[in-house]
C-alpha cells in the first residue's frame, strides 16, 4: 500500500463525518495537519533541487533557447534600417516599388553609413540574394547626394534597383520574425510572397547532410552492436575474476580522453601509420598503394565506433549478468539446439540492453563534432560540423540556430524514447 | 563458457572461433591506446615506427618529445636546469615571502604552452567540479526523496546536458555568454563545464542513495540530532564514495571537454584538450603523443581510484557479492 492511500483509507471504527474527525494535539484536524506536513517536506525536497535547477536554467537552458530564437527571429535589418523596414514589410512583393519605399531606403542608407552598420545590413540582404552586398555598400556611398525622385536616383546609382527581385530580397530581410532560416535548413526558399519553393538541385546540401549524419550514426550503432554483443556475452559468462580483468580493457578506453583516442587513430590509420605498415609487411598492398583510411568517412566511422563501443558494451553486459543461466539450460533440456536456445530464449532477454546501448550510441553519435572535425576530411563532416562552421566562420548564426533546432528536435525525440524504453533513472556509468 | 566433453567438432570450432573474435575485438579496443606509448619515444619527428625502432636500436628512441612538452613556448629553453635548481625554485615559489627566482623553471611555469594549458585545465576543472559536485549532490538528495514533486520532469531536465549535442550547447552558451560579457573569460568556461558535469554527479549520487538505509537518519534524529547534524554525520559519510566518484566524473568531463572551450575560451584560457586539438590540426608532432601517453597514465590511475571507491562504497553500505 502506498503512503497516500494509507492515510486516506477509512480507519475502522473512527467517525467518518467532518464534525468529529481525529484531532491533533493542538486541536486542528489530523488530515489538515498531515497535509501541511506533507507540503513542508515536499517544499524541502524541492528546495534541495532548486539551486541546481536555477543554475542549469541560467547557464544551459536559457542560452539554448536564446540561440534557437535567433533561428526564427533576426532583426539585423529592422534595427539598422528603421525607416524602410515597416514600409518594406507592408509591401505585397508583387506591385512595382513605390517612391515612398525608395525615399525611406535612401534615408536609411545615409543613416546606416554614418552609423557604420551598412556592412551588417548588406550581408543580411546578401544572404537572400547574392550580389546585393556591393549594391548596398555602393548605393550607401552615393545616398547622401541623392535627391528626389529617389527611385530614379537609386536606379541611376545602380541598375539593380530597377529589378524587383532586389526589393523582394529586402522585404524578406526586413521581416524579423521569419521562417526563412528553417526553410533554408531543409533546402527550401522562403519567397517575398510568402510561399516556399525548393532550392535548385545543386544547392540542396542540408537535407543530404542530415541523412548522412543519421546514416553514419546508424552504421556506428550497428558496428558497436556487432562488436559489443560478443564481448558482453563473453564477459558475462566468464568467472568474475577474469571478467573483471577484461572489464579493465573496456573501461580504459572509456576513461581515456577523446582527443587521446582520436590522436591514437591518426597514428594507427594514416598512410604511413601502423596499420598500413602492417598491410604492406603482410603483402596485402604495395608500398606505393597504401590505403587511405583517415581524413575521410572511413576514418570517422572507425574512430567513432571505437570511441562509442564502451557505451554499447556496458548496458548489454549489465543486462546479461542478470539473466539466470537456468533459462538456457531449461531450453536445451527440452530439446532446443544451441542456436535455438540462444535465439529464442537468451537473445530476447538481452533486448533491453541492446535498446539502451543502441539508443545511447545513436544519440551520442548524431551530435558528434570533434572526431569528424579532426579525422573526417572533406566527406566525413557531419551536421554538427556545419553548425560550428556557421557559428564561427560564416557567422550566419540564424542558419546555425535553425540547423541546431532540427538536430535538437531529433535528439529530444530519441531522448524521450530512451526515457520510455530504459528510464533515465537506470542510466549507469561504468 | 566451458566446452562439454561431448561437443561435436563443429561446436569446438565455433567455440574457439568465438574466443578468437572476442580477442580481436579487445585488440581493437586497446591497441590504439597502447600503441601511442612506444610511438611517443620516437627519436624522429614522425607519427609512425621507424626502421630503427622496429629493430630495437637504442638510438631510435629518445625522450625529446617529453622534454618538448616542458620547453615548447619558453622564452629561453637553453637556461641551466638541474634538480637542485628545481627544488630551490619550488621552495621559493611556494613560500609566502619569497618570490620565485628568474631562471629556467620560472620561464617554464610562465611561458611553456603545455604547462600553461595544464594550469588552465586544473584551474577550470577544479572550480567546475566544485560547483557541479555541491549543487549536484544537494539535488540528488532532493530527487531521491519520495515526496519530491515533478520528479521525472525535473530529472530529465537536469540530465539533459549529457544528451544535448555539445555543439548546440556550446553554440548557445557562446551566443548568450557573449551578450552578458562572459565569453572569453574563465568564468564562462567554468560555468559551461559545471553544467556539463552535473548530470554525472546526479547519476552517481542517486545510484548510491538507492542503497541508503533511511532509518539511519531517523535513528539519528530520534536521538536529538538536527537535520544538519544527521546530514553531515550520518548521510554524508555513507554516500561519500558516490559523491567522490561523481566529482571525479565531473572533473574528467571538464578535463576532457574541448567543444565548449573552442567556442568560449580565448587564447589565454587554452586547456590541454584545446592545445591538443590545435596541435592535431596545425603542426602534428610527436609531442602530442607524449602528452597523450601521460594522459593515458592519468586515466589508468583514475580507473583504479574509481574501482577502489566502488568497492569501498559497497562495503560501507553492506552490499556483498
Amino acid at each position: 500500500m502506498t503512503e497516500a492511500s494509507y492515510h486516506t483509507a477509512p480507519i475502522p471504527g473512527a467517525p467518518t463525518d467532518g464534525q468529529s474527525a481525529l484531532l491533533a494535539s493542538d486541536g486542528t484536524p489530523l488530515k489538515t495537519k498531515l497535509r501541511e506536513s506533507m507540503r513542508v517536506s515536499r517544499m524541502r525536497a524541492f528546495g534541495l533541487v532548486l539551486p541546481l535547477l536555477l543554475f542549469i536554467l541560467a547557464s544551459f537552458i536559457i542560452p539554448i533557447i536564446m540561440l534557437l530564437w535567433t533561428g526564427v527571429y533576426n532583426a539585423t535589418y529592422a534595427v539598422n534600417m528603421p525607416a524602410s523596414a515597416p514600409i518594406m514589410q507592408a509591401w505585397d512583393g508583387e506591385s512595382q516599388p513605390t517612391e515612398a519605399m525608395a525615399e525611406a531606403m535612401v534615408l536609411d542608407l545615409v543613416e546606416a553609413r554614418k552609423a557604420k552598420t551598412i556592412g551588417k545590413v548588406a550581408s543580411r540582404v546578401n544572404r537572400e540574394l547574392s550580389g546585393t552586398r556591393s549594391l548596398f555598400t555602393k548605393s550607401a556611398r552615393r545616398a547622401a547626394k541623392m535627391e528626389a525622385p529617389f527611385l530614379a536616383a537609386l536606379e541611376k546609382a545602380d541598375k539593380d534597383w530597377a529589378d524587383i527581385e532586389t526589393w523582394r530580397a529586402i522585404k524578406i530581410a526586413a521581416t524579423s520574425l521569419t521562417p526563412a532560416y528553417y526553410a533554408a535548413a531543409v533546402d527550401a526558399k522562403y519567397t517575398a510572397t510568402g510561399d516556399f519553393e525548393m532550392q535548385g538541385e545543386e544547392r540542396q546540401i542540408h537535407v543530404k547532410l542530415f541523412w548522412k549524419t543519421i546514416w553514419v550514426s546508424g552504421v556506428v550503432m550497428l558496428a558497436c552492436l556487432f562488436l559489443g554483443y560478443p564481448v558482453a556475452y563473453l564477459m558475462s559468462h566468464l568467472p568474475a575474476k577474469t571478467s573483471n580483468l577484461l572489464m579493465i580493457l573496456v573501461l580504459l578506453p572509456f576513461w581515456t580522453s577523446l582527443l587521446v583516442r582520436t590522436t591514437a587513430w591518426i597514428a594507427m590509420l594514416q598512410s604511413q601509420g601502423v596499420l598500413n605498415d602492417i598491410f604492406v609487411w603482410i603483402g596485402i598492398t604495395s608500398d606505393e598503394q597504401r590505403f587511405s583510411l583517415i581524413y575521410n568517412l572511413t576514418g570517422t566511422l572507425i574512430a567513432m565506433t571505437h570511441i562509442l563501443l564502451p557505451f554499447m558494451i556496458l548496458p548489454i553486459y549489465s543486462v546479461m549478468r542478470a539473466i539466470p543461466p537456468s533459462h538456457v539450460r531449461a531450453a536445451k533440456s527440452l530439446g532446443a539446439t544451441n542456436w535455438t536456445s540462444f535465439w529464442r530464449v537468451y537473445f530476447p532477454a538481452t533486448i533491453p540492453g541492446i535498446g539502451a546501448g543502441g539508443l545511447l550510441v545513436f544519440i551520442l553519435s548524431i551530435g558528434y563534432y570533434i572526431t569528424p572535425a579532426l579525422v573526417g576530411g572533406q566527406d566525413g563532416q557531419l551536421i554538427s560540423n556545419f553548425i560550428a562552421y556557421h557559428m564561427q566562420k560564416s557567422l550566419n548564426w540564424s542558419l546555425a540556430a535553425a540547423l541546431g533546432g532540427i538536430l535538437l528536435a531529433i535528439v529530444l525525440i530519441l531522448y524521450w524514447l530512451y526515457d520510455r524504453v530504459v528510464g533515465i533513472d537506470n542510466m549507469k556509468l561504468g | 563458457m566451458e566446452l562439454p566433453p561431448y561437443a561435436t567438432l563443429g561446436q569446438k570450432i565455433w567455440h574457439y572461433a568465438f574466443y578468437a573474435i572476442c580477442g580481436l575485438i579487445f585488440l581493437f579496443l586497446i591497441t590504439p591506446i597502447l600503441i601511442i606509448a612506444p610511438l611517443s619515444f620516437n627519436a624522429e619527428p614522425y607519427f609512425s615506427f621507424t626502421e630503427g625502432m622496429l629493430s630495437f636500436d637504442k638510438e631510435a628512441y629518445s625522450t625529446r618529445w617529453y622534454n618538448d612538452i616542458l620547453i615548447n613556448g619558453m622564452a629561453d629553453p637553453e637556461q641551466p636546469r638541474s634538480w637542485s635548481l628545481f627544488w630551490e625554485w619550488l621552495w621559493m615559489a611556494l613560500s609566502p615571502v619569497h618570490t620565485a627566482p628568474q631562471g629556467f623553471f620560472t620561464d617554464m611555469w610562465e611561458n611553456a604552452q603545455w604547462v600553461r594549458a595544464m594550469k588552465n585545465s586544473f584551474f577550470i576543472g577544479f572550480f567546475a567540479t566544485l560547483i557541479a559536485t555541491a549543487l549536484g549532490t544537494l539535488a540528488a538528495i532532493g530527487l531521491s526523496r519520495a515526496e519530491m514533486p515533478y520528479r521525472g520532469a525535473i530529472m530529465s531536465l537536469l540530465i539533459s546536458p549529457l544528451i544535448v549535442p555539445l555543439v548546440i550547447t556550446a553554440a548557445g552558451m557562446f551566443y548568450f555568454y557573449s551578450q552578458v560579457g562572459l565569453s572569453q573569460t574563465y568564468i564562462g568556461v567554468i560555468l559551461a563545464h559545471a553544467a556539463l558535469g552535473t548530470p554525472f554527479v546526479i547519476i552517481t549520487v542517486t545510484a548510491t542513495l538507492v542503497g541508503f538505509d533511511k532509518s539511519l537518519v531517523r535513528a539519528g534524529a530520534s536521538m536529538g540530532a538536527g537535520p544538519a547534524k544527521t546530514f553531515w554525520k550520518i548521510q554524508m559519510p555513507l554516500i561519500l564514495p558516490g559523491v567522490v566518484s561523481g566529482g571525479l566524473f565531473a572533473f574528467i568531463t571538464s578535463f576532457d571537454e574541448v567543444v565548449a572551450v573552442l567556442f568560449l575560451a580565448g587564447p589565454e584560457h587554452r586547456t590541454i584538450p584545446r592545445q591538443m586539438y590545435s596541435g592535431i590540426r596545425e603542426q602534428i608532432s610527436p609531442t602530442i603523443l607524449a602528452v597523450a601517453t601521460i594522459l593515458v597514465i592519468i586515466s589508468i590511475l583514475l580507473l583504479v581510484t574509481m574501482e577502489m571507491l566502488r568497492r569501498r562504497g559497497e562495503r560501507l553500505r553492506g552490499i556483498r557479492n
